[in-house]
């Protein structure tokens, strides 16, 4: 039982006063309709598992239901650590699973096939190319794609852009300079997922991050960053690609690590939690913390670019969940933005509101990510954008799916910051090296 | 199944009837202490939803608890007999203005500040204020009779209620008042219901009085070297012809406390600071704040700060906002009471409260809306910790006893609920109690609608643990 109450951190569920604010923030609260799928009510059944009053399996789908946007702890007076008593009830779920021998669920095949290794992401990227272009359906055969067919996949499939070749992803290098002195040295956090399906938004982070005046390296033994194994609950696998990434990024001696998904840099940001304080790899996390940067950050605090070509279109900003209520990063993506000439920038009623993407909740929860997408869309359609900007490459796609269900691919689409600034043309200031 | 748990499935659709452990749990508590398992939760959105349940449960003698956000402070709507929850936060959300009329048609479940913020397209303002405006619902604010800040010069929930259209416990519709400022025709049941904390019978609609909101408004922070100045200062503010909208105040020990949670350049040597906020025309707020600043220097004040822009005095307010978060930051259990005095009576309060935090040894600290002599002692304690948590019991004791020693009341804002029932008789008197009683008797006679509330049950004392 002792342990149990740890994992789930029962201690830290006592600083929750049921006050209740944060029941108008919590999007799944506003979209499911039941104080069981609210923060205030999640948290209440992780006390009541630890208490022995309510069984693991009790837990489970309130759990599992949460986006793990972290609206809750941005509105929440008391401070109260959602993430980590979510991270914890995830864990404790995920032992039993495994305990009972359940076969695996959708997570365990995207965690052994997707995210695992860089290697595997860039296969993706690659396959997705070429089926893509060659519109195989053995594609989907071979990855046992049907299998997913219930899960919808196929409708995430169709959101996702046009991949640049194999020889293009070959062509990348992992060192480049600017022109003139170098402002400073940082090092890239490429990112499973973006690397993957995102490679060209990569390339032109890079780009932004030279033109800047800024030593771009690009460490070539990082890895995922372990936020969606953390999220489904494995934290040993998430602990085991931190370590690969501070090592990674420890021998790169950089000022800064860069990073342009914002879900990524939030679990980046957080790798200290995930060591006991005070243990030799606690400090090591921290000094490691401590450079990580998002794109948008770096970007403002260089002042390295200014842009030359207008940009005549209506837009609005969908910022990410993670960057918002982990990173506490709001206004950098924002000043950007609006430094773009030409650019007019509508706001959203409910910038905080999630939009369902949240890791793969889009793809395990699909249904009820939906539900919660056509709010979000809702909200963005009423400032009628040509596009909508984000800075996480899950909210990209579930911003992508939200214009293909609004049936307004016509009028609308949805694209990276990085790739909204670049587009305004910066004045270029480097060369490889 | 309960037979009567069958028959609520004929007008109300599956996925409203909760009855699932997980889901029961979710709706076993409020913001107060205690946590009670009902048997069902129902989901209502409709006039004839509540109606149907209120038959069943008439007939079945199955207790009701009307809930909204559950933000309740005194255990209003925990199901403590078992029965059914009857959710009413999912209720579709109405909000009706009818600018002409100055008045507003709402359904029960719309979020307070909501309400405030549709009428100030229209340069109108819902005034009653309560800090949990954003997240409560006005179901729960008319049954709790809540008020805020602003009670002050605007007076609390009651003094805003037109109308109300409420399901009786044995689920018939009545209407109460209308749609007009003066009406005296009958009883005044209107006013009855406002603050019967779910116990007459459920809210399903309320017509509320706006007022033209008012041009600007102007704050001031005045620091004093002794908590009684600052309660003389007040009295003497109140009585020079102004009444301001605000009248806050907050002892040393919360100024400290939001000083190193957030600072925000309080003044951490002041015994209290009080401030204030004076709404109207700009040209008449001119002249009052420098009336206030006379007033306040002659009294010795030791720092007097008058915001020149909207932002500074934002940071002023924030810092009062911010004493509730920063306070739980000493120990995590809170526990706060709102014992309610007439003003003059503030500093002896003060002094009660001194003592009887020195005398059972507890965390105590104390802020609240010096202005209509609602305190807000707070105690900071731990849950865990059952011995400490009985001397918190006997410190919560004194606080009433004290309260109505200086002619004051058990609560000005949370309601009575399970949490003061027991308290009851010492302020009303054994015969003020037996005529509620009657009330509830008939209006309630098979005592199912949100029972155990108000009224102490043998032998019910005050209870701050779980188990
Ligand atoms: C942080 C915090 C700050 C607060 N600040 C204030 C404050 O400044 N002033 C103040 O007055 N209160 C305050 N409160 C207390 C609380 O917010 C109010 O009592 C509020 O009115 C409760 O609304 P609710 O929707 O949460 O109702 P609930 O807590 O769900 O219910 C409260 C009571 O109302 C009854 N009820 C609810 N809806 C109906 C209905 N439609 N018909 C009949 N009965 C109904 C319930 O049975 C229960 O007895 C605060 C609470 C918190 C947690
Ligand atoms: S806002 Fe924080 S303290 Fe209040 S109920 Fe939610 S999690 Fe608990
Ligand atoms: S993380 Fe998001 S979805 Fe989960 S409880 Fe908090 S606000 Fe709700």
């Amino acid at each position: 039982m002792q342990t149990l109450q740890e994992k789930i951190n029962y201690d830290k569920t006592f600083d929750c006063v049921q006050c209740g604010y944060c029941l108008p923030a919590c999007p799944t609260y506003e979209t499911m309709e039941r104080e069981t799928h609210s923060p205030r009510g999640r948290i209440n059944l992780v006390k009541l598992v630890a208490e022995d009053k309510a069984s693991i399996e009790d837990l489970r789908e309130p759990i599992e239901k949460c986006l793990g946007c972290m609206a809750c702890t941005t509105v929440c007076p008391t401070n109260v650590q959602y993430g980590q008593i979510l991270e914890g009830a995830k864990e404790v779920i995920e032992d039993q699973r495994s305990e009972s021998g359940k076969q695996s669920k959708v997570e365990d095949f995207l965690f052994e096939s997707f995210f695992s290794s860089e290697k595997w992401m860039r296969t993706l990227g690659n396959l997705t190319w070429f089926y893509q272009k060659s519109g195989l359906q053995a594609f989907a055969n071979r990855l046992s794609l049907t299998r997913f067919a219930p899960l919808h996949l196929e409708k995430i499939e169709r959101v996702i852009p046009e991949q640049p070749s194999p020889k293009a992803r070959a062509k990348r290098v992992n060192h480049y300079k600017p022109d003139g002195p170098a402002q400073a040295k940082v090092a890239f956090f490429t990112g499973c997922i973006m690397d993957g399906v995102f490679f060209e938004t990569n390339q032109n982070t890079i780009e932004l991050l030279v033109r800047s005046g800024l030593e771009v390296l690009l460490p070539e033994q990082q890895s995922c960053c372990g936020a969606l194994h953390a999220h489904s609950g494995k934290i040993d696998d998430s602990r085991e690609l931190a370590k690969r990434n501070i090592e990674a990024f420890e021998k790169a001696e950089v000022n800064y690590i860069v990073n342009n998904a914002g879900g990524c840099g939030a679990r980046l940001i957080e790798y200290h939690h995930l060591f006991d304080e005070g243990s030799y790899w606690y400090d090591r996390a921290k000094r490691f913390v401590s450079k990580v940067k998002d794109v948008s950050q770096i970007l403002v605090e260089v002042e390295g670019l200014e842009f030359t070509k207008p940009i005549n279109r209506t837009v609005t900003y969908q910022p990410s969940c993670h960057m918002t209520n982990v990173q506490g990063i709001t206004s950098p993506p924002l000043e950007l933005i609006k430094k773009v000439p030409g650019i007019t920038l509508k706001e959203l009623d409910r910038l905080d509101f999630c939009c369902g993407s949240a890791g793969i909740y889009n793809i395990v929860n699909y249904e009820d990510s939906m539900d919660i997408l056509d709010v979000k869309m809702k909200d963005v359609c009423g400032t009628q954008p040509e596009s909508i900007i984000t800075t996480n490459p899950g909210c990209l796609l579930q911003m992508k799916l939200g214009i293909e269900r609004e049936g307004a691919t016509e009028t609308m689409d949805a694209v990276h910051l990085v790739d909204l600034l670049l587009e305004a043309e910066p004045k270029v200031n480097y060369k490889f090296c | 199944m309960n037979e009567w748990l069958q028959i609520l499935n004929n007008h109300i659709p599956d996925q409203r009837i909760l009855t699932d452990l997980a889901d029961r749990y979710s709706y076993s508590f409020d913001a107060s202490f205690g946590e009670h398992l009902p048997d069902v939760v129902v989901q209502a959105k409709s006039k004839e939803e509540v109606v149907h349940v209120m038959h069943i449960a008439n007939r079945y003698k199955v207790p009701v608890y009307p809930r909204g956000q559950g933000t309740c402070l005194s255990g209003g709507p925990l199901p403590v007999h078992g029965g059914i929850v009857l959710d009413l936060s999912q209720w579709p959300k109405k909000i009706d203005l009818n600018v002409e009329d100055l008045t507003v048609n709402v359904s029960p479940s719309v979020l307070t500040a909501n309400i405030n913020k549709e009428a100030e397209k229209y340069r109108l303002m819902y005034a009653p204020d309560p800090s949990s405006a954003h997240v409560a619902t006005i179901g729960g604010n008319l049954a709790e009779n809540s008020g805020g800040p602003r009670g002050l010069k605007y007076g609390v929930t009651k003094d805003h209620v037109l109308g109300l259209e409420l399901v009786t416990p044995e689920g018939e519709v009545i209407r109460t008042g209308g749609q007009t400022i003066k009406n005296v025709t009958g009883y005044d049941l209107t006013k009855l219901i406002v603050g019967s904390e779910g116990t007459l019978g459920v809210i399903t609609e309320a017509t509320l009085k706006l007022l033209p909101k008012p041009r600007a408004a102007q704050t001031i922070m005045i620091s004093f070297d002794e908590v009684r100045t600052a309660g003389l200062a007040i009295s003497q503010v109140l009585t020079s012809g102004i009444l301001p909208s605000k009248m806050e105040i907050m002892d040393n020990a919360s100024i400290r406390a939001v000083e190193s949670f957030q600072p925000a350049g309080l003044p951490v040597d002041a015994a209290a600071i009080v401030i204030i906020e004076l709404d109207g025309h700009p040209q008449t707020l001119e002249i009052e704040t420098e009336l206030v600043r006379e007033i306040m220097s002659k009294i010795g004040a030791t720092q007097i700060v008058i915001p020149n822009t909207k932002e500074e005095a934002n940071k002023i307010w924030q810092s009062r906002k911010q004493v509730s978060p920063a306070i739980a930051k000493i120990k995590p259990t809170k526990v706060s009471e709102d014992a309610t005095v007439p003003r003059s009576k503030i500093p002896d309060m003060m002094d009660r409260l001194k003592e009887i935090k020195e005398t059972y040894n507890v965390e105590l600290v104390v802020f609240g809306h010096a202005g209509d002599g609602n305190l807000h002692p707070n105690i900071l304690c731990d849950q865990r910790d059952k011995e400490e948590m009985r001397r918190v019991e006997q410190a919560v004791e004194a606080i009433f006893e004290a309260a109505i020693d200086l002619g004051g009341t058990l609560s000005g804002e949370h309601g009575i609920g399970t949490m003061k029932a027991p308290f009851m008789e010492n302020e009303l008197g054994t015969v003020g109690v037996e005529m509620m009683k009657r009330i509830k008797d008939s209006w309630d006679p098979n005592h199912i609608m949100n029972p155990g509330k108000i009224f102490a049950e043998r032998g019910q004392k005050l209870v701050l643990t779980d188990d």
